[in-house]
């Protein structure tokens, strides 16, 4: 705020006007009042950017959406999903090698935090939660493998069992590579992008190891 | 007429503009209040001054009309002083802990811009250096050069982190995911930070020109080695393999660092002392994670985890309290003997 302090205002003139931000768009500015409106609609326009987002992954394309508006909300969502969706049917058997829920949310968590700092440490020009908004929202390729993982699991056991799986996550974990990429790639120096990459690279191969290597 | 003037201008000052600070509110809004009743004192003199400032009076009624929040703002702090000073002082309070909270969490902050020198790196340095690792160089006269840089080295370290998961998954390890993740994660970063550590400590005792950011490149870029090592053999189950791997590649990874550590040494004593170390840690440490999470765990967790009842693990302990000298033994040599039987076993 060190601008500011320059800005000297007259003592006789009232001081009034609107404080409008200027990052958001056009369309928001009719109903900047957020008081006033229901509760319903609050959460429906939530939504419907997480929602948007969302598209914006399945869909990679140059887009400043998932960079501009970042939050947290969808990569909780899919955090928690993946974490839920990996935890073993029965809790009786503990020691059986599968991942628990705190341990892949810790691994989530941890492993953005770890690109993030890293991406910062080679001179990236991202803000530290826009990073972790993009890693985590290009972890839904990897949610639907996990989907698709358990009902092909529900079919008869085999190496067609296998093949099939290994296909399906082998494609989406390229998906989310890709996906993280389109977004991450232009804040980085353009010498750099293969530095910034393989830490990428290497956390969504653990979380589709993890997803590959699960069974129920 | 000056003085008149002033309460009608100050009460308005003081309340227009908020940003002022508290310091210019008290002061207008005290002195509004004080003007009313010095006027009431002195006013009897003029009949005209009493006429407009009955006119003012009444323009201050309609602009505290216009103005009612502010102007209680106003009178609140200046009829009550000593509670605006309190305020005041708890604002400041909580600025002033706010402030060093923020400055803290800057100043963690402002620590990656200190990192970031060491990871001013291009992808090509990083490819030749991780290939200079695996070359030995013969240059003993002079002290090879070192990068002191942390990319490669960190990276290294991750993607070793990566590979004994993935070992662990495919041996089939039975034990909690959790203790795996940790375990991997605290065997590598231990064995990255803790040997450089122990080497630089070592090198500084035996006088060796090096500094601790040198160690961690050179035994980070010494990873790669077990890196390579450790993926082919954990997908490849040869024991012949594995020890034509450990000789030839862990040599190699090894002989180059000796060979770095022996330029930047003098006497022969402090030379075989430095490397020996560093060379016998290296190397045991890729056999280590080779047979430690190959196999042998599985091993040693089923002999210990098997039999998992809590009160029947309870009984073999109350007996070695009243026989200690003759169970004690007995007992830790007993599970011994078969965490090394299950290993043998399945070797």
């Amino acid at each position: 705020f060190a601008g500011l302090s320059d800005i000297s205002i007259s003592q006789d003139i009232p001081v009034e006007g609107e404080i409008t931000i200027p990052m958001r768009s056009r369309i928001r500015e009719f109903d900047s009042s957020t008081l006033n409106e229901s509760v319903q609609n609050t959460i429906m326009r939530d939504l419907k950017a997480v929602g948007k987002k969302f598209m914006h992954v399945l869909y990679p394309r140059k887009s400043n959406t998932l960079l501009r508006d970042w939050d947290l909300w969808g990569p909780l969502v899919l955090c928690v999903t993946l974490a839920l969706m990996l935890q073993r049917g029965s809790a009786d058997s503990e020691n059986d090698g599968g991942p628990q829920f705190a341990e892949v949310f810790v691994i989530i968590w941890f492993g953005a935090v770890t690109i993030t700092l890293n991406s910062k440490l080679l001179g990236g020009n991202i803000s530290f939660f826009q990073s972790l908004c993009v890693l985590g929202y290009c972890i839904l390729p990897l949610t639907v493998a996990l989907l698709v993982c358990r009902l092909v699991l529900l079919a008869k056991p085999g190496p067609i069992n296998f093949i099939v799986r290994l296909f399906v996550v082998i494609m989406m974990f390229a998906w989310s590579i890709v996906a993280s990429t389109a977004f991450l790639a232009d804040s980085q120096p353009p010498n750099r992008k293969a530095l910034a990459v393989y830490p990428v690279f290497l956390f969504y191969f653990v979380i589709s190891w993890m997803i590959l290597t699960f069974t129920p | 007429m000056a003085t008149t003037a002033t309460p009608a201008g100050g009460s308005r000052n003081g309340t227009g503009p908020e940003w002022g600070g508290f310091e210019e509110n008290i002061q207008g809004g005290g002195s509004a209040v004080i003007d009313m009743e010095n006027m009431d004192d002195t006013s009897g003199s003029s009949f005209e001054d009493m006429g407009e400032l009955h006119q003012r009076l009444r323009e201050e009624e309609v602009d505290a009309d216009a103005a009612a929040a502010e102007e209680e703002d106003g009178e609140f702090l200046g009829m009550k002083g000593f509670k605006g000073q309190l305020s005041r002082q708890v604002a400041d309070q909580m600025w002033q802990a706010g402030k060093r909270q923020a400055s803290r969490a800057f100043s963690l902050y402002a620590n990656i811009d200190i990192l970031r020198p060491y990871f001013d790196v291009e992808p090509a340095q990083v490819r030749s250096r991780l290939l200079e690792s695996m070359i030995p160089i013969k240059m003993v006269n002079f002290p090879q050069k070192i990068a002191g840089e942390l990319y490669g080295p960190l990276m290294l370290v991750f993607t070793l982190v990566a590979i004994l998961l993935h070992g662990m998954k495919t041996s089939d390890t039975i034990i909690r995911e959790g203790t795996l993740m940790g375990t991997a994660i605290g065997t590598c970063f231990g064995y990255w930070l803790g040997v450089s550590s122990f080497i630089y400590f070592l090198a500084y005792l035996c006088n060796a020109q090096i500094t601790m950011l040198q160690m961690l490149a050179l035994l980070g870029y010494g990873l790669f080695g077990h890196c390579i090592v450790l993926l082919i053999t954990y997908n490849i189950h040869l024991h012949a393999l594995f020890y034509l791997f450990w000789l030839l590649v862990g040599g190699l990874s090894t002989l180059r660092m000796v060979a770095v550590l022996v330029s930047r040494t003098v006497g022969p004593t402090q030379r075989l002392l430095l490397c020996g170390t560093l060379a016998a840690l290296h190397m045991l440490f890729l056999l280590y994670l080779h047979f430690a999470y190959h196999k042998v765990v599985e091993g040693i967790l089923d002999t210990l985890e098997g039999p998992n009842i809590p009160p029947m693990q309870r009984v073999p302990r109350d007996i070695p309290a009243i026989l200690p000298a003759v169970r004690l033994p007995a007992t830790v040599l007993n599970t011994t003997v078969k965490a090394v039987e299950v290993t043998l076993r399945s070797h």
